[in-house]
């Protein structure tokens, strides 16, 4: 038995801390989709754009500076991408915009791309999170642990300001009924600021977790987890954020228990065949329907 | 009505404006007639090698001893008189898929003979472009022995992965008394794979015990892989991947404690690696081309030059990965162009097909050995340096020459 939990703790590890990465990214996805209907396929690009503004900031500034400078970075690019791609298209067809967002993503990648050359850069150390640590048997970064306690701290305080502020109302408002919404005098363009806001912020954290853990920082290095990310929302019922986070959650240690089975060239082939299983047989994911707070 | 009045007003030019324009694009053509005082000519080499992508550090590397050659040796002297050698450079990413179209811009552009690249998979991708055109490719740091069989006018100046791959195989052996040995290989990688493949088939010969995986490209979370090596018992992982994944690989291993000696092929000979095993207590060794403290007066005089080339410019440096590390794809770099303006003496011409016919008679006493082309157009090769990082002082540390018979 205990060798049995020696040999796997790891992999649970693992699994547990990727998977609090992918539910702050999912948080981003899902609340977007939640106010507009729309799939922000640029959140991925995002996230990676945090992580280059680390290492860049990094290198001449001290980290009590670069973190909260790159935190307020994203957000700021969160916004702009909103207010220069989504805003003119608000009145739009869904698909345009979501062309839009496609093509936002491209541009972050190549503009990532010309900037730094295309080369593999190594995150900063974070004091403390990048610290090794033994737990039982495993030995592992003290950022697995840190991971999922931050990112339920995250969603809780989230969930309150969703529930008792005045501008979580008015996104639950939105989200309900954009049209109606609208003509009660809520001011449509201060909520989706808000919550591109939220999403960009929750974004930057995660980068500073997922990179902390897996060092390299490459112009495609967030395509992947963004993509894991949105299957993670689909998964838990896309506009809910209980469902996105239990739904990366469930992804990211499937993906290492795969992973442990000795399968390891399908561990991403299982989580797109699961978001291809999910579409056909509950296209709402599991949290989906039962919620109808879809902020 | 305004296009008519533009019209009739285009055919009133003034004569003089009609001479200045003249003059003006005859004087475009003064730098081809200033060129023909003292020089014969030009003759152009194409770099095809990866700034970006997976590769995009070592690929830097090697261009970056081409350069140093071309500082060094910048004409070549035909009978018809000097010709001033220009280097054309193209990005094929590190990717397949972009292989072909760089590969169509080197043979648009005129080379006369093309070097590159740095990772196999690209080589094989663009040998069938460089064929059709009838150039003269000559891989510099590709090990696989695709890129050569099958494909005449694909030449190459390193080992190759059957012997790269049998002379780790023995070295695990004899260094390590490994039993069993764990492989890590990006799927669909050629030059992963393969030499992959060649270890596993010679560590079996000598009767070790082997198992491997393979990661998909964009993998980042490598825990899992050596958790796995660690459950199955394994005395040895050996991971020829890609600096890229290399960093990743290594880091993850030291923060979970993974004490098993990593063993890897020539990409791992980098300034990226030593970076990332700084500090740690992992044993990383790798086979590599060419040894920075040979002592031999070629490869000696090159080390001093090179290290003074990049020391002169903060750009080169940096591209070499912030250090005067000399990288033994940066020796092969400089090698392959020193072979390409052997081959255009002897061919006497610039022309691609006169190249193609003497190719195979090329030979040249290289920094990092005599160069001698034999079967397929592979430089016979018969022993690889292994060296080990330490990583108190971040710098490589010789450790033997292994050759294949022991």
């Amino acid at each position: 038995m205990t060798e049995f939990i020696s040999a796997n703790l790891p992999y649970l590890l693992a699994g547990i801390s990727v998977g609090g990465q992918y539910a702050l990214i999912a948080i981003g996805y899902t609340m977007v989709y939640g106010i507009l209907r729309l799939i922000n396929f640029a959140h991925g690009d995002i996230f990676t754009v945090a992580a280059y503004c680390m290492v860049y900031m990094n290198a001449t500034m001290p980290l009590y500076i670069s973190l909260p400078l790159t935190i307020v970075f994203t957000v700021v690019l969160g916004l702009a991408v909103e207010r220069v791609a989504y805003k003119p298209l608000r009145d739009a067809p869904r698909m345009s915009i979501m062309i839009s967002a496609i093509g936002v993503s491209y541009l972050l990648q190549n503009l990532m791309w010309y900037v730094t050359g295309g080369l593999a850069q190594q995150y900063p150390t974070i004091p403390w999170i990048s610290s090794t640590i033994s737990i039982y048997t495993a030995t592992t970064k003290m950022v697995t642990l840190v991971t999922p306690v931050l990112t339920l701290v995250l969603v809780v305080l989230l969930v309150q300001l969703i529930k008792h502020t005045k501008i979580g109302m008015a996104m639950r408002a939105v989200s309900r009924d954009f049209e109606t919404s609208r003509l009660m005098g809520i001011k449509i363009n201060r909520v989706i600021s808000v919550t591109f806001a939220i999403g960009s912020f929750l974004a930057a954290v995660g980068s500073m977790l997922y990179f902390s853990n897996y060092t390299a920082v490459t112009p495609t290095a967030g395509a992947m987890p963004g993509l894991k990310a949105f299957v993670a929302a689909v998964f838990g019922g896309i506009g809910s954020i209980p469902g996105a986070v239990i739904g990366a959650f469930i992804i990211g240690i499937a993906e290492n228990i795969i992973k442990a089975l000795g399968w390891t060239a399908f561990s991403d082939a299982f989580t797109f065949a699961l978001l291809i299983v999910i579409l056909i047989f509950k296209p709402t994911g599991l949290f989906g329907e039962a919620i109808h707070e879809k902020v | 009505m305004t296009d008519a009045y533009n019209g009739q007003n285009q055919k009133e030019v003034h004569p003089m404006k009609k001479l200045i324009a003249l003059v003006l694009s005859l004087m475009l053509f003064l730098p081809v007639v200033a060129l023909g005082e003292g020089v014969a000519g030009e003759i152009v080499i194409g770099i095809y090698e990866p700034a970006s992508g997976i590769n995009g550090a070592g690929g830097k590397q090697e261009t970056l001893g081409i350069y140093y050659a071309n500082a060094v040796a910048p004409t070549v002297k035909l009978s018809d008189g000097i010709y001033t050698v220009k280097l054309v450079e193209v990005d094929n990413q590190s990717s397949n898929d972009k292989a072909v179209s760089a590969a169509t811009q080197l043979v648009s552009a005129g080379a006369s003979i093309v070097l590159g690249s740095y990772g196999s998979g690209v080589s094989i991708a663009a040998a069938p472009t460089f064929d059709a055109a009838g150039v003269v490719a000559i891989g510099v740091s590709c090990t696989n022995p695709q890129v050569t069989a099958g494909n005449p006018l694909y030449y190459r100046i390193c080992y190759l992965d059957p012997f790269q791959g049998t002379v780790l195989a023995n070295f695990a052996i004899d260094e390590f008394s490994a039993k069993k040995a764990y492989t890590l290989a990006q799927l669909g990688n050629d030059y992963d794979v393969g030499l992959a493949h060649y270890f596993t088939e010679a560590f079996k010969a000598r009767g070790g015990e082997v198992t491997g995986e393979t990661f998909p490209l964009g993998t980042s979370d490598f825990t899992a892989y050596l958790t796995k090596a660690v459950n199955e018992g394994a005395q040895v992982i050996f991971a020829p991947t890609s600096t890229e994944f290399a960093a990743q690989i290594i880091t993850q291993a030291a923060a979970n404690g993974i004490k098993l000696p990593i063993l890897a092929g020539d990409t791992w000979d980098s300034p990226v690696i030593l970076e990332a095993a700084k500090g740690t207590d992992l044993a990383v060794s790798v086979s590599t081309f060419f040894d920075e403290g040979d002592t031999s007066s070629l490869a000696a005089e090159f080390v001093t030059g090179f290290k003074a080339w990049l020391n002169q410019n903060p750009e080169k440096l940096a591209n070499n990965g912030g250090t005067d590390i000399v990288a033994a794809v940066s020796a092969l770099g400089y090698d392959a162009y020193m072979v390409a303006l052997e081959a255009l003496k002897l061919a006497d011409s610039g022309e691609r097909d006169d190249i193609a016919d003497i190719m195979a008679d090329v030979t040249f006493d290289g920094v990092t050995g005599k160069i001698v082309f034999g079967e397929n157009g592979d430089a016979v090769r018969n022993q690889a340096f292994i060296i080990k990082s330490d990583n108190e002082l971040g710098a490589w540390q010789f450790v033997k020459v292994q050759s294949v018979a022991e």
